[in-house]
C-alpha cells in the first residue's frame, strides 16, 4: 500500500534534469595559452544556476578552474561574470532560462584586467568607489541619538541603496572598456546614493568629483548598466540624476 | 633604521582623482548638445520647408533661388546659424567618439587635428560664401540671375 502511493509521488516531485555544455573562457597567467575556450559537458538540474555548473566541473572535472564566489546567492556580488555575452550573476542565473540546446559561453567581465581564468583585478573599479567618498559625511555637531530622515527623504536615494559592488554595470558600459579612465556607473550609483541623503554634507564635493574630464559627461545614456544591473538598479537614471545636480550646482 | 611609519592621510582631505584637467568643459559641452540639437531640428526642417516644399520646391532651386535668399538679412542669419551650430554640434560629436575610440594618444590627436581642421575651414569657407556672395555678377546670363538685378 504504501509502496503503490509513493511511485507516483516521487514521479511528480521529480526534478528534470538534462546535459549542459558550458562553453568557459580560461586563462592561466604562467602557461603560454593565452585566453582560449574549454568545453565542459555536465548533467545538472533544472532547478540548478550556472554556479551549480562551475562547480560541478571545478569539484568533480577540473579543479584548476577558477572564479569567485562567496554568498552564492546574489548578495555578496562576487560572482559577476559575462555569461552568453551579458553581464550577470552566475548565482542568480537557472541554466533552464538559458538556451541549453548551445554551449553557455562563460567569460569573465569586460573592461577589467583578467588575473586567472573568470577572476579580474577588481581594483581599478574599487579606486573610483573609492574616490567619490562613498560615506557618510556629516558636518555640525554629532546627535546625541539616530540622525532622523522621513519617509520621503529616505526614498529619495533608495534604489541606488541597493548596489552590491558586483562590476556587473561598469564592466558592461563602452565607455569604461575604453581606456578604463572613465568613473563608471557603480561609482556614480553609489555617489547618487550620499548625495541624495539628506543627512550628508558633502554632496557638493561630489558633485565636483563628478563633475570632471572623467565624471558624469562621459556617460553616453547606452543604458548598457541599467540592462546588466542583478539587483534592478535603474543605473542610467541615477547617472542623469547626478548630471542634472551638476548643473544645477547643488542637491 | 628609516622611519617607516604608515602615513595617515588627513581625513579631511579630499580624494583626487589624477590628471584632473579641463574642469568643466565637459558639461559645457554636453549642454551645447543638447542645447544646439534642439535648435537645429528647427532649423534644419524650417531649410527643408522653405526650400523644397514652398513655391516649385526643388525644382525651384537654382542660382537666382538662392541669390534671392541670401540678399535678405533673416536667411543670412538662418543659415549663418545651421551652418556653425552644425559643424560644431557634429565637430563635437565625432570628437567625442574619438575619445571614446581612438586608442592610442598620437592616433587621437592626429584624428582630433584633422577633424579641427575640416570643422575650420569649413566653417571659414561658409561663412565667407554667405557675406560675401554676389547674386549679380556682371556679365552673366540675365535670365539665369535673381530678378532684383535687372539695371
Amino acid at each position: 500500500m504504501t509502496a503503490v502511493a509513493e511511485k507516483p509521488q516521487a514521479d511528480a516531485g521529480e526534478i528534470p534534469s538534462f546535459e549542459v555544455t558550458m562553453r568557459i573562457a580560461r586563462f592561466t597567467p604562467e602557461d603560454d595559452k593565452g585566453v582560449h575556450w574549454e568545453d565542459f559537458t555536465v548533467t545538472m538540474h533544472g532547478t540548478d544556476r550556472v554556479l551549480d555548473a562551475l562547480h560541478e566541473i571545478k569539484w568533480h572535472i577540473d579543479g584548476s578552474l577558477t572564479f569567485r564566489r562567496s554568498c552564492a546567492h546574489g548578495v555578496c556580488g562576487s560572482d559577476a561574470m559575462r555569461i552568453n555575452g551579458r553581464n550577470r550573476l552566475a548565482c542568480k542565473t537557472l541554466l533552464k532560462d538559458l538556451d541549453i540546446s548551445k554551449p553557455i559561453t562563460v567569460e569573465p567581465i569586460k573592461g577589467l584586467p583578467v588575473e586567472k581564468d573568470l577572476i579580474v583585478d577588481m581594483e581599478p573599479f574599487f579606486d573610483s568607489y573609492r574616490e567619490v567618498m562613498p560615506f557618510l559625511v556629516a558636518g555640525g555637531q554629532e546627535p546625541s541619538r539616530e540622525r532622523l530622515q522621513s519617509a520621503e527623504q529616505r526614498e529619495r536615494f533608495d534604489d541606488t541603496t541597493k548596489c552590491i559592488l558586483c562590476a556587473a554595470c561598469t564592466s558592461s558600459c563602452p565607455v569604461f572598456w575604453t581606456d578604463g579612465q572613465y568613473f563608471g556607473p557603480a561609482a556614480i550609483v553609489n555617489a547618487h546614493r550620499f548625495i541624495f541623503d539628506s543627512r550628508d554634507d558633502a554632496g557638493e564635493q561630489r558633485l565636483e568629483i563628478l563633475n570632471s574630464k572623467e565624471g558624469v559627461w562621459r556617460c553616453r545614456t547606452t543604458f548598457n548598466c541599467t540592462e546588466a544591473c542583478p539587483r534592478g538598479i535603474q543605473v542610467t537614471k541615477a547617472i542623469a540624476e547626478v548630471k542634472q545636480a551638476v548643473i544645477r550646482g547643488r542637491v | 633604521m628609516s622611519t617607516s611609519t604608515t602615513s595617515i592621510p588627513d581625513p579631511t582631505t579630499r580624494y583626487r582623482r589624477t590628471g584632473q584637467r579641463g574642469l568643466n568643459a565637459e558639461m559645457l559641452s554636453w549642454m551645447f548638445m543638447r542645447g544646439s540639437g534642439a535648435l537645429l531640428v528647427i532649423l534644419v526642417f524650417g531649410h527643408l520647408f522653405v526650400n523644397l516644399w514652398l513655391g516649385d520646391g526643388v525644382k525651384g532651386i537654382d542660382f537666382a533661388f538662392v541669390g534671392g535668399k541670401w540678399a535678405s538679412p533673416f536667411w543670412q542669419v538662418w543659415d549663418l546659424l545651421m551652418l556653425w551650430l552644425g559643424l560644431i554640434h557634429g565637430g563635437n560629436g565625432v570628437r567625442t567618439i574619438i575619445n571614446d575610440y581612438a586608442r592610442g594618444d598620437r592616433t587621437r590627436m592626429v584624428l582630433k587635428a584633422l577633424l579641427y581642421f575640416a570643422v575650420v575651414v569649413t566653417i571659414v569657407l561658409g561663412t565667407l560664401v554667405i557675406f560675401t556672395f554676389d547674386p549679380c555678377p556682371v556679365g552673366a546670363e540675365p535670365s539665369l540671375l535673381p530678378s532684383f538685378c535687372e539695371g
